[in-house]
């Protein structure tokens, strides 16, 4: 088994914080079912801290890993720390992504920003809008389609 | 994870070698190690040995000994079928060649690259079922029409073409009929003279031979272009010493294959056809490919709310070694072409899996996959967003 480290194969098989919260303060989606990743994102916040960070993917074994390790690295964070969180973090925790995967490390620093931006919008909390740029959602990169 | 049975049903990827095959390789590495093109008697009989394989392979498919030439693979084979009826056909000013959109690459690729170099090239769309017809290509043939090129057999979907029916309207416009038989070689009858083939290619290691060996059978009037240029191997149509090791191991392998394929194509069926009929209790899911016009030992199903790779990898984890068409598997994130060419929706092909048996498989296997696909598919469809859209009406169930 090479296509993966040992850690994405743990994250994948066992995921950490699957599932959905009833209430949540914000919820993040990204990804687009066309071209084959979803990521959802679920948050409980109090005074500023993510108490509580549920997951649900639909994608390959690094999108549900990536999902896991990085819902694992903000949940008892704040929000700022969240917000800091990169998608090579994700994927450095993980012991590294096959190049052709790492967007999946980019749709789960995308989640996270879309739930926080999210539960921004729920409060009416001011936020700088250039921090939150739209997910690529639709479009992410396709740019290993083709050979040559 | 517990110690585990590994169920190996990627046939259609590759296969183990069968026992013949192995033994029959053996005396060609120290015993008749010679070159066939040197002249003493080490290298003569080397060089007898190589045209004994070449008529018992003619022999399988119905060819003359003279009309088969020894590759590396079906790739090769198929780009120097192709490339070389374009070559001829440009020189009498034709430059149009048809196939399907549901070609293997090492075909859409050299067809691309011959677009590129001004080529223009029909790909006929395959139905819901993953056929074409006959008529289909008979209306695309042209008068600058150089080559059809229509695989056998579907690598991925598993149908299998109205070959002889392609062959016979090539036939009757003179056109050059190319089909890339890999699939099929060994595990359905082909006979080139029957089914009015030109040019076929053969990849040993679909049928239990060796890996890097194969043939290209070109029939005789048809010229062929040599691709490797240097010495005067295979009539000057393939330069390269000749693999005699991997040929050996070829022809027997392809002897027992032959010998037994109504026996194993029997079984195959059962076993296809007990899975198909397993897999498909599962909710929202779908047959990909003719359910009668197929491989005897393919099964192709997609599984709404769900991406395929991590399907595959679950299986893997649980002892089932599968395929999926899937874009992970293949470092592109489109889903599989040959899917999407029979019309399934980008978010539906993303849940495909390919189980193809050989006759190594048993029905134990097939109960165990019946057994453990649907729990997988259950485990990824809950923590699938897409399924919980599906299932709260949010988005309409497509399968």
């Amino acid at each position: 088994m090479a296509l993966y480290s040992e850690k994405v194969m743990d994250h994948f098989t066992n995921p950490r914080n699957v599932g959905k919260i009833d209430n949540a303060d914000g919820i993040g989606e990204v990804g687009n079912a066309k071209c084959g990743d979803i990521m959802k994102i679920y948050l409980k916040i109090e005074n500023d801290i993510i108490v509580d960070v549920k997951f649900n993917t639909f994608g390959c074994g690094s999108a549900i890993a990536s999902s896991s390790m990085a819902t694992e690295m903000i949940k008892g964070k704040t929000i700022k720390e969240a917000l800091e969180l990169t998608n090579k973090a994700v994927a450095e925790a993980l012991d590294g992504l096959p190049a052709h995967k790492m967007h999946c490390s980019v749709l789960a620093e995308e989640a996270i920003r879309s739930a926080i931006k999210n539960y921004y919008d729920r409060n009416g909390i001011e936020y700088d809008k250039s921090k939150f740029p739209e997910p690529h959602g639709d479009e992410h990169d396709h740019e290993f389609d083709e050979e040559e | 994870m517990e110690s585990k049975k590994i169920i190996y049903v990627d046939n259609a990827a590759t296969t183990a070698m069968c026992d013949e095959a192995i033994a029959a390789m053996a005396p060609y590495f120290k015993e008749v190690y010679g070159n066939p093109s040197s002249l003493h008697s080490i290298g003569q009989i080397a060089k007898e040995e190589l045209e004994n394989f070449r008529a018992k392979i003619a022999n399988f498919i119905g060819a003359e000994q003279r009309e088969i030439y020894f590759t590396s693979g079906g790739s090769e084979a198929d780009n120097q079928a192709i490339r070389s009826a374009a070559m001829l056909g440009e020189i009498k000013g034709k430059r149009h060649i048809v196939s399907t959109n549901f070609e293997h690459h090492a075909v859409l690729h050299t067809l691309k690259r011959l677009q590129k170099e001004g080529f223009e090239v029909t790909y006929l769309p395959v139905d819901c079922n993953g056929l074409i017809t006959a008529k289909q290509v008979e209306e695309a043939i042209r008068p600058d029409t150089a080559l059809v090129t229509v695989m056998f057999a579907n690598n991925e979907v598993g149908t299998i073409l109205p070959i002889k029916e392609i062959g016979e309207v090539c036939r009757a416009k003179k056109v050059i009929f190319h089909t890339d038989a890999v699939q099929a070689v060994g595990h359905v009858p082909v006979n080139v003279k029957e089914q009015n083939i030109d040019m076929l290619s053969v990849s040993a290691h679909k049928f239990h031979g060796p890996k890097g060996v194969g043939f290209l059978y070109c029939r005789r009037g048809v010229a062929l272009k040599n691709l490797i240029e240097g010495g005067a191997q295979e009539r000057g149509k393939r330069a390269g010493t000749e693999n005699l090791a991997a040929i050996a191991g070829m022809v027997a392998a392809l002897r027992i294959a032959v010998e037994n394929m109504e026996k194993n194509a029997k079984k195959l069926t059962a076993l296809r056809d007990k899975l198909i009929e397993g897999l498909l209790k599962i909710p929202h899911s779908k047959l990909n490919g003719d359910r009668l016009c197929r491989l005897p030992g393919n099964v192709n199903t997609c599984f709404e709310g769900i991406e395929g790779e991590s399907l595959l990898l679950l299986l893997d984890a649980k002892g089932i070694c599968a395929s999926s068409g899937s874009a992970c598997t293949s470092g592109s994130l489109d889903p599989s072409h040959v899917l999407l060419a029979l019309g399934l929706p980008h978010e539906v092909a993303h849940g495909s899996l390919r189980i193809s048996f050989s006759e190594e498989n048993t029905e134990e296997d097939v109960d165990y996959i019946i057994q453990e696909v649907p729990k997988v598919v259950e485990y990824l469809r809950n923590i699938s967003p897409v399924w919980e859209q599906l299932e709260k009406g949010e988005r309409p169930h497509l399968i």
